[in-house]
């Protein structure tokens, strides 16, 4: 009996570890593939300096000294960006790190002027996805919340929202989805409405002895505002005024405040 | 909030998202909508013969993102100290700030009362385990460079967290503010050594009344920025 088990364990051992192997060397080729796949790509990657001179700091910050000079008409090759610095190989095998006020004053071999892309207002207007975090207070309890949203159009947005609230009495989980309309989306301050319906989760804490779980459906109403804070990154300050659907005579209404931040992309 | 005051947001809310269109010409804060391109342009003399500048964007390595895993020490106040494992991601905004979220695990030990009183148990041993997330927001505050010897020189950052999250414990979720600090030690541009120090605040209720608690974590750790 225990032979044919034998055979069977190191075949799906060896299947699996195969797997493995195969998933690692996709990932690796992946690693690889990008930085030279397309030589149009890299081509691109090397700018020819046009300012008097390149400065190159030892790290990504302005504090960092600068330690070499690229001149006027020499090329360097950018290998990797960091926030807003650039990490680039001058011709003679120096590396250091360059601001992009001064990467933009550098030209492709062409003569031709590099865009070095940069996120503004004009995106936060217009992006399609957008994802956050906020927390704040809910009916007393605290809530924290991620959520995703997609565009419609500048003005129309949805979102997903997932919530945990943590409150002296119980905890819970709620989600929902929200319409959200931006009357002025191009604004850095852009206000918003909301209107959204979901579930609400609820049990009570271990040390409260009376009390169930319960699920109960929701739907809410708010207001908030969205602020442009910089790169692909933003505020966002919310009031929303909920009803919970209980099962009981009356309905609960609960208030809540959240203050948090967002990416769009 | 009463019925009326209700109502009339609800109202306020459906007008401005179902008239959005009729709202925004009406205030005049609409994109104006461009004119119906006419058949020929009007008296054109000069046809400008300039070509269209092509601006190519060069796709470069962007390395914003670090992820990596920890391991330290965990004292759990009341419950002893023991080791905690978890893993960090961040995304750094600009090179000052970062965004951070952390997951953790440790496990609580026996109180001082439950060593004492022979078999009593506060807990049960499965609610022992401590599992937390958190998201902060980090700043770093000292960005320079260690030397080691004459000929290395490795970029290092002090750095200051602040945010909340949540903590498993004792049976319940518990809602947590944590803060701290840190020292990143870049041994590549794209690795990094990370020393940790924080302290997780917490409410707990389950020794008589209800107080907060300081749980303090140092840990090692290495991330990877990609």
């Amino acid at each position: 009996m225990l032979e044919p088990s034998t055979t069977t364990i190191p075949l799906t051992y060896r299947r699996s570890a195969f797997s493995w192997c195969a998933c690692l060397v996709a990932l690796a080729l992946l690693a690889i593939v990008p930085g030279h796949a397309d030589a149009a790509d890299e081509s691109l990657r090397t700018v020819a300096v046009a300012d008097p001179y390149l400065e190159l700091h030892t790290g990504p910050g302005r504090g960092y000294p600068i330690f070499h000079v690229v001149d006027r008409g020499e090329s360097v090759e950018i290998t990797m960006q960091r926030t807003d610095w650039y990490k680039v190989r001058a011709e003679n095998g120096v590396e250091g790190w360059v601001d992009r006020a001064q990467m933009e004053l550098t030209l492709q071999p062409d003569g031709q002027e590099v865009d070095f892309e940069q996120a503004d207002l004009d995106d936060f207007t217009n992006s399609k996805w957008e994802v956050g975090i906020l927390a704040g207070d809910f009916g007393g309890a605290n809530i924290i919340s991620l959520y995703s949203g997609y565009s419609l159009n500048p003005h129309v947005s949805i979102e997903v929202w997932g919530s945990q609230i943590l409150g002296n009495f119980s905890n819970g989980w709620m989600g929902s989805v929200n319409v959200v309309h931006e009357t002025w989306p191009d604004w850095r301050v852009s206000p918003f409405f909301t209107l959204g319906a979901g579930v609400i989760h609820t049990s009570p804490k271990s040390t409260i002895i009376q009390g169930e779980d319960r699920d109960d459906q929701i739907g809410h109403v708010g207001a908030g505002v969205r602020v442009y804070a910089t790169r692909r990154f933003s505020l966002r300050a919310e009031y929303k005024s909920y009803v919970v659907f209980t099962s009981r005579n009356d309905n609960e209404e609960v208030e809540e405040w959240k203050l948090g931040f967002a990416f769009f992309f | 909030m009463e019925i009326r005051f209700r109502v009339l947001f609800l109202i306020i809310a459906l007008v401005t998202m179902s008239g959005c269109a009729a709202t925004k010409n009406l205030f005049g804060f609409g994109q104006e909508e461009a004119p119906p391109p006419s058949a020929e342009p009007p008296g054109q003399v000069i046809d400008p013969e300039v070509e269209r500048r092509e601006i190519k964007e060069p796709k470069i390595d962007r390395e914003d993102f670090e992820v990596g895993g920890f391991v330290g020490i965990m004292s759990i106040e009341d419950f002893g100290t023991s080791t905690v494992y978890g893993a960090r991601v961040a995304y750094h905004v600009t090179e000052g700030f970062f965004v951070e979220g952390t997951v953790g695990q440790s496990e609580g030990g026996l109180t001082s009362f439950e060593q004492l009183s022979g078999g009593a148990r506060l807990i049960e041993d499965d609610e022992r385990t401590f599992t937390y997330y958190n998201l902060n927001v980090g700043y770093n505050i000292l960005p320079g460079e260690g030397f080691i010897g004459e000929g290395r020189a490795y970029n290092t950052n002090f750095y200051l967290i602040a945010g909340l999250g949540s903590t498993t414990f004792a049976g319940d979720d518990r809602f947590t503010v944590n803060f701290g600090g840190g020292f990143r030690f870049l041994f590549t541009d794209s690795v990094a050594f990370h020393v940790d120090f924080r302290d997780h605040l917490l409410d707990i209720d389950i020794l008589g009344e209800e107080k907060t608690v300081h749980n303090l974590e140092a840990h090692l750790g290495v991330t990877v920025f990609f």
